[in-house]
């Protein structure tokens, strides 16, 4: 709908004046709320010495030094390589569990299926705090401490019921006479779902990889807990900067830099989709 | 109670490179209920939003009892407008959502209330006046949305974008009467967009269809059908359509490879044409073409006759009582009036008359 | 809305999530069951203590102040970030290229590890090195690590500035849904932004911004990283929340029986919170599009088939 002309209080037109200010405080907004990040970027090219001795907005002193540490040091790049590692097996697995059962959400009603989905959304509310102790213990004992998996299974506690409920979602949006329909034509289950629902709820399915990476890369505390060395998140490593002699700033600063990125890549990929999924209001 | 009139109104979307609306000039009388019948992408849509100022057409003018109204806002054009699904403040009551466009004019309290239940009164919704919108039939949402339009005592036109969209199906047909009626009663201008032959048919005056942004043939319904001069026309109105078969023309002579069809009322037609002939029209006849018949479908009241000759198919509607075999011969003819010759460009430009030898 | 069919052999279809949620879940939570009801010494020395630990639990008084904290900050953040949110999706651009760029800018606080949101923040409060701590200092005497107001502003702050955008996003995703005809609608019927905002948008949002709530309300209650990177939970406690002091208890001190007890009720208190909710969310799920009666449909139908005679009449006799 273009060129709508838009009203306002006694038929009034608004000026092109008054839509041109809303967009200018949008972005003057979204300056003014960029200035941590843009912090962060402008800190991340100081070098420690530099950062402590002057105060300045825009470095006059490039330097390099918190890249080169981060990128020449086998333990960041190690656990920067995990953290990735166990986000995107986090995605897989959730997703693999979590189709057939929004399937059966979306199609299906079957007895307890009410408690058990309103079961699964709290799992989406619980603290993680509670589940330091006994995810500790755990994962050891089935062999998984330390391990990219035993994060990945870890996450999935708060990311299969996310993922199910926004899938469902988008299932529910796919009428229910194509199963039927499909059937008729001689297609099993399998087949079905594979090579025709599937595909229907594409969309859907990277809104649904979109927020399962963003929640599992963002979260420290399980991933924490559960590593030692091996599997160790870079979240865990950035720990490592603050030391006896004070804060490593340009190491911490470059190393929070790298840890953007990926996010934004998903982003700017999902960017047409994030809207759908949100309007699912189902985060 | 408002003239319409549109001057070289055309709108494009995409600064020019394609138009949903070609050009169009015409005035819409006082009082007459019109339709804007065609199918999706026709531009009906984009036509009605100009006219009620949703929307500020590319090029043209548009003007409300005289006035040049192609700048002015919506509200202050005194249209109103029902949309394809109850639109509804759903947080107001009944009466509250006939008061709004009202009380948004400040207009006095008292002749809010007045006026309120003047027309819950002619709409026949006193009794849900003091309920929630949202505990209502779908067709009465429509009638409170209609309300709201005409609440207000200034309103020139009321504009319908496919009403019965989402109505329940048993309920279409009485909010088409009472949309009727209420029409009738009132006397405003009315332009009723749609893609159902049927409801453009009963409701309206005069029918306007649109196909691919242009007007394509504007009259009653009784012209649309009897003497379709645009070969969508031919094609859209009507269950089924007009049939229709390239022919040839040499001399005002038709033939269909080569086998005569017809002869053109007009002199000296010549070249490629396409011919054009209701169902309701092709008649049986001792005289005419000669089909085969491929299928009988009896509908009750009449019966459709699927029909081949050669390398194409017709068909014909005949009464109840046409009796015939599947796989016979039968003779077909065509009554002069009623069948038409096209050009290349869609228009027709003759009637046809029948060859005078028995075709074969 | 066509029905669901009643099959119980769907279960199949859920039985991996069940599975994986239980192990991840179930079995967590019984071990912490298990310890808040015993108090384990050591491997063979545990002695039945019932519910001893849970009423340590609920007449503690670190824990009594960590919860009314956790309770006025959650209450702080929904009152400024849900109008807040509301606000920047309604400036947020509707089409073309720029709001595909607004949703991107817009989204980025989400994406970034809480760790690194706390550490951003950690820089650029500094009174000496960071952007915002000098900035701040310009005006008023601005000391993160001491002053507790500071601490607890710079929480609320950053809190905001991190997940605001989740209000923001869902916001423009509901007004987004809003069909154009309401716009038209009220166009038509001369209504002011303010009207439209009150009388079509708030309307429509509703399910959106209940979620909204729901959402960060649970997040803000369970909040840990953020306030742990950049305060530690200081001065003093002045800004542990009820996360952290569960995850020092647990983690850091050991006290096994005491953390299984508080996780236990702090448990219980959001999955009550989310039942009622959940509840209250569903129940609107379908707003009553009232039933048609028999009566109704017949009458209806008499009254075309009425018409459909006399005009048939009129036919014959033409």
């Amino acid at each position: 709908m273009t060129t709508m002309i838009p009203t306002s209080a006694a038929g009034k037109k608004t000026s092109r004046f008054q839509i041109d200010l809303r967009s200018w405080l949008f972005w003057l907004i979204m300056a003014v709320w960029s200035l941590p990040l843009i912090w962060l970027i402008s800190m991340s090219f100081r070098d420690n010495a530099d950062i402590l001795s002057k105060f300045e907005v825009i470095p006059t002193e490039i330097s390099l030094n918190g890249y080169t540490q981060f990128f020449q040091d086998s333990s960041w790049i190690g656990s920067y390589m995990n953290s990735i590692t166990y986000t995107l097996m986090n995605t897989v697995l959730s997703l693999i569990v979590a189709l057939p059962a929004a399937y059966a959400f979306s199609r299906f009603t079957f007895s307890g299926d009410k408690h058990l989905f309103f079961w699964l959304l709290t799992n989406r509310m619980a603290p993680a705090a509670v589940f330091l102790l006994p995810f500790f213990q755990l994962y050891q004992a089935v062999d998984l401490f330390d391990t990219p998996l035993g994060v990945a299974l870890a996450h999935m506690l708060f990311n299969v019921p996310l993922a199910v409920w926004i899938l469902e979602g988008f299932m529910s949006g796919v009428p229910k006479q194509l199963d039927e329909i499909a059937e008729i034509d001689g297609y099993k289950f399998g087949r079905f779902f594979l090579t025709i629902f599937i595909p229907m709820i594409r969309s859907g399915i990277g809104v649904t990889a979109f927020f399962l990476f963003m929640f599992s890369w963002v979260e420290l505390l399980i991933a924490r807990t559960i590593t030692a060395t091996a599997a160790k998140p870079i979240a865990a490593q950035m720990t490592r900067t603050i030391s006896a002699s004070g804060i490593d700033w340009s190491l911490l600063s470059a190393a929070g830099v790298m840890t953007i990125i990926p996010g934004v890549i998903v982003i700017w990929f999902v960017r047409n989709y994030i809207a759908k999924g949100f309007a699912l209001g189902r985060v | 109670m408002a003239e319409i009139r549109l001057e070289g109104v055309a709108h494009s979307y995409d600064g020019g490179k394609t138009y949903a609306l070609n050009p169009i000039t015409m005035t819409w009388k006082d009082g007459k209920a019109y339709a804007l019948l065609g199918p999706s992408g026709c531009g009906k849509t984009t036509l009605l939003n100009i006219i009620s100022g949703l929307l500020k057409p590319s090029e043209g003018k548009v003007f409300i009892d005289g006035k040049d109204v192609t700048d002015v806002v919506t509200d202050d054009r005194n249209i109103a407008q029902v949309f394809q699904f109850p639109v509804l403040y759903d947080t107001m009551t009944v009466r509250k959502n006939l008061e709004f466009p009202l009380k948004n004019r400040k207009v006095p309290r008292a002749k809010v209330a007045e006026r309120v239940n003047e027309i819950a009164a002619l709409l026949g919704i006193e009794k849900d006046l003091d309920r929630k919108p949202s505990k209502l039939r779908s067709d009465l949402q429509q009638i409170v949305s209609l309300g709201r339009g005409l609440v207000r005592e200034d309103v020139s036109a009321i504009l319908f974008d496919e009403p019965l969209t989402v109505i329940d199906q048993n309920f279409k047909w009485t909010l088409r009467n009472r949309l009727k009626r209420l029409h009738l009663a009132t006397g405003v201008t009315v332009v009723y967009v749609t893609h159902d032959q049927t409801e453009a048919l009963t409701f309206a005056d005069e029918v306007l269809v649109m196909d691919q942004g242009s007007l394509v043939q504007a009259g009653t319904s009784e012209s649309l059908f009897l003497e379709p001069q645009h070969e969508f026309v031919g094609y859209f109105i009507g269950s089924p359509g007009m049939n229709f078969l390239d022919v040839e023309a040499s001399s005002s002579v038709l033939t269909h490879n080569g086998k005569p069809i017809g002869k053109a009322a007009k002199a000296g037609l010549n070249g490629s044409h396409r011919f054009g002939v209701r169902p309701e029209f092709l008649v049986p006849s001792k005289s005419g073409l000669e089909f085969k018949i491929d299928r009988i479908e009896d509908r009750g009241v009449f019966k459709l006759v699927h029909l081949s000759k050669d390398d194409f198919k017709f068909i014909a509607k005949t009464e109840e009582s046409y009796d015939a075999k599947v796989g016979a011969k039968a003779n077909f003819s065509f009554d002069a009036k009623r069948a038409f010759v096209y050009d290349m460009n869609k228009k027709a430009v003759s009637t046809v008359s029948p060859s005078s030898a028995g075709g074969n | 809305m066509d029905g669901k069919k009643k099959n119980n052999r769907a279960w199949f279809l859920v039985l991996p999530v069940v599975f994986v949620v239980a192990f991840t879940a179930i079995i967590p939570l019984m071990a912490v069951a298990n310890y808040s009801l015993q108090d384990i010494q050591g491997a063979s020395n545990r002695l039945f203590v019932g519910l001893d630990f849970f009423k340590r639990v609920a007449t503690d008084p670190n824990i009594q102040d960590a919860f009314t904290r956790n309770l006025t900050l959650s209450a702080q953040i929904l009152l400024i970030q849900i109008p807040l949110g509301i606000f920047l999706a309604r400036l947020m651009p509707r089409s073309g290229w720029k709001a595909s760029a607004a949703l991107v800018v817009v989204a980025i606080p989400l994406i970034i590890p809480w760790n690194v949101v706390g550490t951003t923040w950690r820089i650029f409060t500094r009174s000496d090195i960071g952007l915002g701590g000098v900035l701040v200092n310009q005006f008023f005497d601005y000391n993160l690590s001491e002053d507790t107001t500071d601490a607890w502003g710079t929480i609320l702050v950053m809190d905001t500035w991190h997940w605001t955008p989740l209000v923001t996003l869902l916001v423009y995703a509901g007004l987004r849904s809003i069909p154009q005809a309401y716009y038209q609608a009220a166009a038509i019927d001369g209504a002011s932004r303010m009207a439209v905002f009150r009388f079509v948008e708030l309307p429509k949002l509703r399910r959106v911004l209940m979620i909204a709530i729901l959402l960060r309300f649970m997040d803000s209650f369970m909040m840990y990283t953020e306030p742990f990177v950049v305060t530690g939970g200081g001065p003093g406690s002045s800004t542990q929340t009820l996360s952290i002091l569960l995850t020092t208890i647990a983690i850091g001190q050991f006290d096994l029986g005491v953390a299984g007890a508080f996780s236990l009720m702090y448990f219980l208190f959001i999955q009550i919170f989310s039942f009622i909710f959940f509840t209250v969310l569903t129940l609107d799920e379908r707003p009553g599009a009232t039933k048609v009666t028999p009566k109704e449909k017949k009458a209806a139908k008499l009254e075309q088939q009425a018409e459909k005679a006399s005009s048939k009449l009129k036919k014959v006799q033409k």
